[in-house]
């Protein structure tokens, strides 16, 4: 027969097996990269730990009260790894890159680093899993004493001891266990590869056992078949009634938010996962791992019913049945089976939580009222390790005295729904950190904490009923007789049954707020910037910087900080490898902002996002670099772009300005040139009349030796060049007022035949000295334009004799033609002289201008067709040279003809 | 017979000044009125020496006077160049090209008198 005191002493002797099993499996892990602790079969095992007393015992229990609810619990993970894992492989991915070290670590650096958010995140974290670690104390309790209570020699030296010092004494052993186990380093990503060894290895010992039994009871029963005809003639029946009902509903989705939420399940499936291609792996075995679970429940459990007394626990159908049948070998192996389920899930759920604690609450203690790293002499290791063991103790502390609150209730199954609904309020936040960019951090803090203010009013108070007749009442009543405030029926709505109740009110409260907050808040930079790198994760092809100003951080100081929390050989490896990188002596070591972070996601790996921000920030910048503190750099550093901006708009006006100064100044030295040229070029004609009548004043003066004929000329020559004289300097003036603009005469209506005819009135006797013949061309009728007539006709008159004075030919000829077309009156003058060679056309009506065969007998000063063109624009015309009908040259005067 | 002073001026009241004054100076003189002309009179008048003015039609005063360099037969022949500009440029534009003497528009009767005197190399004679 079993004895309490030998299977205590079979248990301890597991523990130390399981013990050795780390330390080795520690030691390999370490030593060899490629050992077989880091194949995907360990991974899978280790993610096993999700099958804990709660399936191993719980799970009969259940199917024995509820028919097939219990499989919900497994469909939950199987749909997550199957289908959802992809959501599996980013967060994977995320926090490998961000150095995640728990949910409470992933969601506050999503949501800007934010520790206030870690903190609440571990809060509920513990609190949550409580009734979870309560749960597998009363497992293993019951089960000792289903071993004890099987007869009067079992009890041994258990006599006297009840329930509750039986699950004290569990919950310090396995504290102790915890410590000795998961806290005796402290790792950069907080992977513990002897403890998932040990954690694999009881994943094995659990199955197995539980085949075992189930194998032992087909087997007795005579197969599936017989086992259910028995039962069924018995009349035990399955309950399938409720089958995907709300309830079913509810534990589907729990369990779904659980395997990711969990902290143990995080860990094993996130932290502790060495290699993202370990999930494909996983995404079939985990579930083929859960079918062979609860391959044989029902049949044990409809067995169990059949088989054991009335009033038997169901839960401990496992260990019972074979012990009712004489089989206390195989009893021993369910017992330890059992046993192993409870103790990986208590290892590796207060080692998560006890990280979470320690990162998330102890060290912003520490680094808020330390004076900072520096005048802490111990090292921050040695802290960490010490905050964890004081975490482990005080998580199954909680534990047990929930156990110690709640011993009344039998099931277990319902006890672990409790943590799993406490846990799902961070799965909303969870995924929208995955994937939506706009949700911020006062959402995500208000949904999770209003989720968990609902589900502590709707199913963790409710949970102590049969304990506390003021929670009894309250159930009944509500809270000062509200009773629309009654926690299981919530605004009066009472059609659920309590878990779904409370499932659907909390969780509905959560995402409300998480959608609706995020809506109308703004993230901040770092949130934003948090937000890319998570969502953006396959996209981004390289680790995000760190969001540090480069600032007077020496690698000395970082090194100090470093050394401090990832000890003395991490460090230094880290420090030069970083050294060798940048190919400088480790000594010379620049920190640079890329380094920095990395160091930042280092520290990450051990304190925690949000600490290891703060702490960085204070040996950066020598003092706290505040987000806001950030923002006022970055929004300086946005005023001088936009002032530097401006300067470089001005500058350019500046410089178009200077262009424009350039350009009037070349066109002041353009004038300035043409200035010189023009009083050159009056110089030049007022010396050529001056020269004659100098000369001949001088021959005059003389006074000998001149006949009187001759003296007569020579005053006459005197005088003409006199009138020359003046006429030159009134055509000059004439030509400056016009070119200024100015017009001294009005515009009005006038005759313009009759001022071209009086022109050649005027040019007859000209003509007819030269011997020219005058060529009447088409003539217009009378026409009106608008002028000066005395103009136009000064215009006429200098065309005309233009044409006498430098035609040559042998006969020559003028042709005047005028005519009215197209509400333009056009005259031409045309000759057949010599014409105006090619290269001179442009030049013709340039002052002083009058071309090759023009000779200083033809007497004018080349002005005349540059005044000519300024009058003939003046009265809005124009005057051109154009290809007349004679070989010589034909100027065409064109005027507006006024209606 | 040969003739000693050739005139290229295109302005007549001008021509007739300097043929008076330089004809009452004692020398035979004839004259031209533009570029080619000019240059065609050298070569067939082989005068003693030129007086040239800058601003001629057909070809100008300074074209001449690189022609009548450019020449073997001409190279000798002394030029005296009548501007009316009277600008340091066009004089350091003749002189470049050779010219002998200068006479600026407008000038005294006495000046060119005496500038195509020492031209001619007659200093000591009087009219």
């Amino acid at each position: 027969m079993l004895s309490a005191d030998f299977v205590i002493a079979t248990a301890i002797g597991y523990v130390g097996l399981l013990f050795v099993l780390a330390y080795f499996g520690d030691r390999r892990a370490r030593s060899s990269k490629s050992s077989f602790l880091h194949s995907p079969a360990v991974y899978t095992l280790s993610i096993s730990v999700y099958c804990t007393s709660w399936t191993f015992y719980g799970a009969v229990g259940n199917a024995a009260r509820s028919g097939l609810e219990f499989l919900t619990i497994y469909l939950g993970p199987t749909l997550v790894f199957v289908g959802w894992w992809f959501l599996l492989r980013r967060l994977v991915r995320i926090s490998h890159l961000q150095r995640i070290t728990s949910v409470a670590d992933l969601l506050s650096s999503r949501f800007g680093k934010s520790n206030r958010l870690a903190v609440l995140v571990t809060c509920i974290a513990v609190v949550g899993i409580a009734p979870y670690i309560a749960l597998q104390l009363k497992a293993v309790t019951s089960s000792i004493q289903a071993v004890a209570g099987a007869s009067e020699f079992g009890q041994g030296s258990l006599k006297g001891i009840d329930d509750v010092g039986l699950a004290l004494g569990i919950a310090a052993g396995m504290a102790l266990f915890t410590i000795l186990f998961g806290t005796r380093h402290v790792d950069a990503k907080e992977q513990h590869h002897g403890v998932v060894a040990a954690i694999a290895f009881e994943a094995v010992v659990k199955l197995a056992a539980l085949l075992a039994v189930g194998i032992f009871v087909v087997h007795v029963g005579g197969g599936f078949e017989s086992i259910f005809a028995e039962a069924a003639a018995n009349g035990i029946v399955v309950d399938t009634e409720n089958t995907f009902d709300a309830r079913w509903l509810t534990t589907l989705g729990l369990s779904i938010a659980a395997i990711v939420c969990l902290p143990r399940q995080f860990q094993v499936t996130v932290v502790e996962n060495s290699d993202e291609n370990h999930l494909r792996i996983a995404s079939w075995a985990f579930p083929a791992y859960m079918l062979l679970m609860s391959l044989f429940i029902l049949p044990i459990a409809v067995f169990g019913l059949t088989k054991m007394p009335p009033g038997s626990n169901p839960d401990m159908f496992a260990l019972t049945l074979p012990l009712a049948f004489g089989q206390d070998g195989l009893a021993l192996f369910a017992f330890i089976g059992g046993f192993s389920s409870a103790t990986s899930m208590i290892i590796l759920e207060s080692i998560a939580l006890s990280i979470m604690v320690s990162n998330h609450i102890v060290m912003p203690l520490i680094l808020r009222f330390s004076s900072g790293v520096s005048s802490d002499g111990r090292g921050v290791t040695r802290l960490l390790l010490v905050a964890r063991r004081f975490s482990i103790v005080l998580i199954l502390s909680l534990g047990f005295f929930y156990f110690f609150f709640t011993r009344d209730s039998d099931a277990l199954a319902p006890i672990g729904l409790i943590s799993f609904t406490a846990i799902a309020q961070f799965f909303p936040a969870v995924i929208a950190a995955l994937f939506w960019r706009d949700a911020s951090l006062k959402a995500a803090t208000a949904a999770i904490a209003a989720g968990f203010v609902f589900w502590v009013w709707c199913s963790f108070l409710p949970s102590f009923e049969s304990v506390s007749p003021h929670v009894a009442w309250l159930l009944a009543n509500g809270p000062w007789g509200i009773s629309w405030l009654r926690p299981e029926a919530m605004f009066g709505f009472d059609g659920l049954e309590p878990l779904a109740h409370a499932a659907f009110w909390s969780l509905s409260i959560n995402v409300l707020i998480l959608t609706v907050v995020s809506l109308l808040t703004t993230p901040s930079a770092l949130e934003r910037i948090q937000a890319s790198v998570f969502v953006d994760v396959f996209k981004r092809g390289h680790v995000p910087r760190g969001n540090f100003v480069p600032g007077s951080a020496t690698a000395n100081d970082l090194f100090f900080v470093a050394e401090r929390v990832l000890g003395d050989t991490r460090a230094a490896a880290l420090f030069d490898a970083e050294a060798r990188d940048s190919g400088v002596d480790p000594d010379m070591l620049e920190p640079s902002p890329s380094f920095i972070g990395r160091l930042e996601r280092e520290l990450a790996g051990s304190i925690g996002a949000a600490s290891a921000h703060v702490m960085l920030s204070k040996v950066v910048s020598g003092s706290d670099v505040s987000l806001e503190e950030m923002m006022q750099i970055a929004g300086e550093t946005q005023q001088v772009i936009t002032y530097s901006q401006e300067l470089e708009k001005t500058s350019a006006e500046l410089r178009s300005t200077a262009q424009k100064l350039e350009d009037a100044n070349a066109q002041l030295r353009e004038l300035d040139s043409q200035k010189d040229e023009f009083l050159s070029q009056v110089s030049h004609e007022v010396r050529t009349p001056m020269t004659s009548i100098r000369s001949f004043s001088e021959i005059l003066l003389d006074g000998e030796d001149i006949d009187a004929g001759q003296r007569q000329h020579f005053v006459s020559t005197i005088h003409q060049e006199s009138l020359r004289l003046t006429k030159l300097l009134d055509e000059i003036l004439d030509l400056s007022a016009l070119e200024r603009g100015e017009r001294n005469w009005e515009n009005l209506p006038i005759n313009a035949e009759a001022a071209l005819d009086r022109a050649l009135t005027v040019c007859e006797a000209l003509l007819r000295q030269r011997g020219m013949r005058v060529e009447q061309g088409e003539r217009a009728r009378p026409t009106t334009v608008e002028g000066d007539a005395d103009r136009l006709c000064q215009v006429f008159i200098n065309l005309i004799s233009n044409a006498v004075k430098y035609n040559d030919a042998d006969t020559p000829v003028l042709r005047i033609s005028s005519s009215v077309r197209a509400g333009n009156y056009v005259v031409d003058v045309a000759d057949n002289g010599p014409g105006i060679a090619k290269g001179e056309r442009k030049l013709i009506f340039e002052k002083f201008s009058r071309g090759q065969q023009g000779t200083a007998d033809q007497g004018g000063a080349g002005l005349g067709l540059a005044i000519s063109r300024q009058i003939v624009t003046r009265m809005n015309g124009s005057l051109d040279l154009v290809q007349g009908q004679l070989p010589g040259a034909c100027f065409r005067v064109r005027l507006s003809v006024m209606r | 017979m040969a003739i000693d002073i050739l005139i290229a001026e295109d302005e007549p009241s001008i021509l007739e000044s300097l043929d008076f004054i330089l004809r009452r100076a004692g020398w035979s003189i004839s004259a031209v009125t533009d570029g080619d002309a000019a240059l065609e009179a050298v070569r067939r008048l082989k005068p003693r020496m030129l007086v040239l003015d800058v601003m001629l039609p057909k070809r100008s005063g300074f074209d001449v006077l690189k022609q009548i360099r450019a020449s073997v037969d001409t190279r000798a022949l002394p030029v005296l160049i009548l501007t009316a500009k009277g600008q340091q440029q066009d004089r350091r534009v003749a002189e470049e090209l050779g010219a002998d003497g200068f006479v600026t528009k407008p000038y005294a009767n006495a000046d060119v008198v005496g500038a195509v005197r020492q031209l001619l190399g007659e200093n000591g004679r009087t009219p």
